[in-house]
């Protein structure tokens, strides 16, 4: 760095500098580090090559399953023959395109809103309709559309819907137990308490287990709620406990000093925490709630075990077929990729909204936590 | 925590027997009627048995069976059923709390199941049994050799407790690899990480048929337990109980009575008078069970015998290639056996 000081313009040495300069800066800088670089360079040489020559080389992508066993190499065909089995599940085969024009609004507004400059009402209005039009694509029974009843919603629809309300719902709701945990009030505060620390006690396949087994015989005679709906309630409380945890973290980390210039400004309870207290604390704690969101999205798959297809478990399916069984590795590899896409977009998204709302110093507006 | 956990627990069970003690089991036909459709359990992962082809459309031999049911019921079963697929864990408490209306999906007849989980079979639609499979490299000959083995077992059914029963009986040391998916514990054998993979005769006749290379696994000759698959329904309901076991027995003695869905129109102008009263050109059947008088006939017309059934769910031309063996005809040395119809 020093040389740029000399009038004589030197260059640096050319060990420095392009290709040479960035290997000795990022792979081999100290002992352990080119150790690491080497081991992981060998590893990579030792295993990329069978590697491609499994997944690319000598894999067959659209033949049926008696021919993928003659194969050497990766049986894709587990997938693309069985696409639609596996996105849709039971969802009726020629309505299918519902589902799919559902996927893209959802996907369509989420992308539009990830500038946090473009929420506004217009855009909370946009969100109700196409909600409605996503739910009337679902459920039908409406303009000539066919009713599906909730049970055959499957596969990444359902994974969707489920993380995607999972999420929605529980966001406010953890806020709102946080907020009575700090409470004043030694009823309310109670009831939090009981509440976070009795669903933190137990885990998800419990909540799963209790909503789908023993919550139907609590019922009264002929009284039954629909099965992805007890789901989707297990999982919308069960985040919410721990969304609760991580804003009381956030609420702990705020200055005392903010509570009180908020009070000396004459501002009632909820006017303090509406426009001072949880704008900061909520900004603070984004990245542990995207933790808790995502790890809330993976667990959406542990519905499998109440035989809702989710599309781990229409996967699934397809593997106990005769004809596809033993291909469960490319079919797992798959979802893999759908679930790293989703997971990784949603820190890309948050990171993204952190540092939109890191450089609004003086915000002009009152902040809406999300 | 603890005491919560406790408290929660306790308290859930306590009103899980109150709501089996006074569960009341109505007239399960006329809610049926009523609402114009069945909703009924069934595996939804059991190829053969009950499971979605790649449009959705439900196969198997369970699947035929709860159609059988429909068609009794009202007359065709298009639209009539709506399936619910259920695991190991919940298909009895779905029957309990009525979210299904009739359960076939491969439960294994048992007198604790059938006492204290508040719930009645009815005809065994399939007579399974379970056995062994061995790489033929390890040399075993018949499940006696198998001491010191380790065995690939489904957890949480009754396999598994089978298997337990046969190597202690026996004095046999061995060690199980328990994985909860039938695909994925065939993988882990196929990978050699156990000796033996233990599972239902139907299953690992199939399982067998999708190893990368099929001759080089044996089936033991050896059946270590009775597994009676029959469809189940709610107990205390006994006319709609009535209707279920009929709807089976029906394909059975059509298919004793050599009625096919081929035939079963010819058959009408039969002079037997067996036959006769079966397909309901004789009354009295349908009226006794509070079903259409054609009922028989519309179960082998839209579904067919029971034969036709095997043959077209998990018969030798299927990849599961079951011979029929026990679910044979009685009159073929299997146990397939109904009552008269009259």
């Amino acid at each position: 760095m020093a040389e740029t000081t000399h009038i004589e313009e030197i260059k640096p040495p050319v060990t420095d500098v392009g290709v040479i300069g960035w290997l000795r800066q990022h792979l081999f800088n100290g002992l352990f580090n080119s150790i690491a670089t080497i081991l992981i360079l060998g590893f990579l040489v030792k295993v990329m090559p069978q590697f491609i020559q499994w997944a690319l080389i000598d894999s067959v992508w659209f033949t049926s399953g008696q021919a993928c066993h003659q194969a050497e190499g990766a049986c894709w065909s587990v997938i693309t023959q069985n696409i639609r089995f596996t996105v849709f599940g039971y969802f009726p085969y020629e309505h299918q395109w519902r589902p799919l024009v559902a996927m893209i609004i959802l996907v369509g507004m989420l992308v539009y809103s990830r500038e946090w400059s473009r929420w506004n009402k217009r855009l909370g209005y946009a969100w109700i309709f196409s909600l409605f039009v996503m739910g009337l694509l679902m459920k039908g029974g409406l303009f000539g559309l066919v009713p599906v009843e909730s049970t055959k919603w499957s596969g990444l629809p359902l994974t969707l819907l489920l993380s995607f309300f999972g999420i929605l719902a529980s966001y406010p709701l953890g806020v709102v137990l946080a907020l009575g945990r700090q409470s004043q009030m030694p009823i309310i505060k109670a009831l939090c308490v009981v509440y976070i620390e009795m669903i933190r006690g137990v885990p998800l396949i419990t909540m799963l287990f209790m909503s789908s087994v023993m919550f139907p015989l609590f019922l009264p005679e002929g009284v039954t709620i629909d099965k992805v709906l007890r789901a989707q309630a297990a999982i919308i409380l069960f985040t919410a406990a721990y969304i609760a945890e991580v804003v009381r973290g956030g609420l702990q980390a705020m200055d005392r000093g903010q509570y009180e210039a908020a009070e000396s400004l004459g501002l009632n309870y909820f006017q303090m925490m509406r426009m001072i207290i949880l704008p900061q604390a909520l900004k603070i704690v984004i990245p542990p709630t995207v933790g808790i969101l995502i790890s809330a999205f993976k667990d959406t798959s542990l519905v499998v075990i109440i035989a809702l297809y989710d599309i781990l478990n229409t996967t699934k399916s397809i593997l106990s077929e005769p004809e596809w069984t033993g291909f469960s590795t490319e079919a797992y590899m798959f979802i893999a990729m759908i679930y790293y896409i989703c997971c990784f977009s949603m820190s890309q998204y948050s990171r993204r909204i952190e540092k939109q709302l890191e450089y609004k110093h003086t915000p002009n507006q009152e902040e809406k936590p999300s | 925590m603890k005491l919560w956990k406790s408290l929660f627990i306790g308290c859930s069970l306590v009103a899980v027997s109150a709501g089996l003690a006074f569960a009341d089991n109505g007239d399960t036909l006329k809610d049926v009627q009523a609402k114009g459709y069945i909703q009924v359990g069934v595996n939804g992962d059991l190829f053969g048995f009950g499971k979605a082809d790649q449009k959705g459309v439900w196969k198997g031999l369970d699947v035929d069976t709860a159609r059988a049911v429909a068609v009794a019921v009202f007359g065709d079963y298009k639209d009539r059923l709506r399936y619910t697929p259920l695991t190991a864990k919940t298909r009895f408490t779905a029957l309990q709390s009525k979210e299904i209306d009739v359960l076939t999906r491969n439960c294994t007849q048992t007198l604790g199941r059938d006492t204290s989980l508040g719930l009645d079979f009815v005809q065994v639609n399939y007579y399974d049994g379970q056995g062994f499979m061995v790489p033929k490299a390890l040399g075993v000959k018949n499940a006696k050799e198998l001491g010191g083995a380790t065995v690939c077992v489904l957890p949480g059914t009754t396999t598994e407790q089978n298997a337990a029963d046969f190597f202690r009986s026996n004095n046999m040391e061995w060690k199980t690899v328990t994985i909860e998916n039938t695909a994925e514990l065939s993988q882990a054998f196929w990978a050699g990480r156990c000796d033996v993979l233990t599972s239902d005769a139907s299953q690992l006749a199939g399982l067998r048929a999708s190893a990368p290379k099929p001759e080089d696994y044996m089936i033991l000759p050896e059946i270590i337990s009775k597994e009676p698959l029959a469809p189940a329904v709610r107990h205390g309901d006994n006319q709609w109980k009535d209707i279920v076991n009929y709807a089976v027995l029906a394909m059975i003695n059509a298919e004793e009575l050599g009625i096919t869905s081929a035939n079963v129109d010819e058959m009408l102008q039969s002079k037997d008078p067996k036959i006769q009263r079966f397909l309901g050109v004789s009354p009295g059947n349908g009226a006794a069970l509070g079903l259409d008088e054609k009922f028989a006939y519309n179960i082998i017309k839209q579904v067919g015998n029971y034969g036709e059934v095997f043959e077209r769910n998990v018969g030798v031309n299927t990849p599961l290639g079951i011979e029929r063996g026990l679910n044979a005809l009685w009159t073929d040395g299997g146990l397939m056996y109904s009552p008269p119809f009259k």
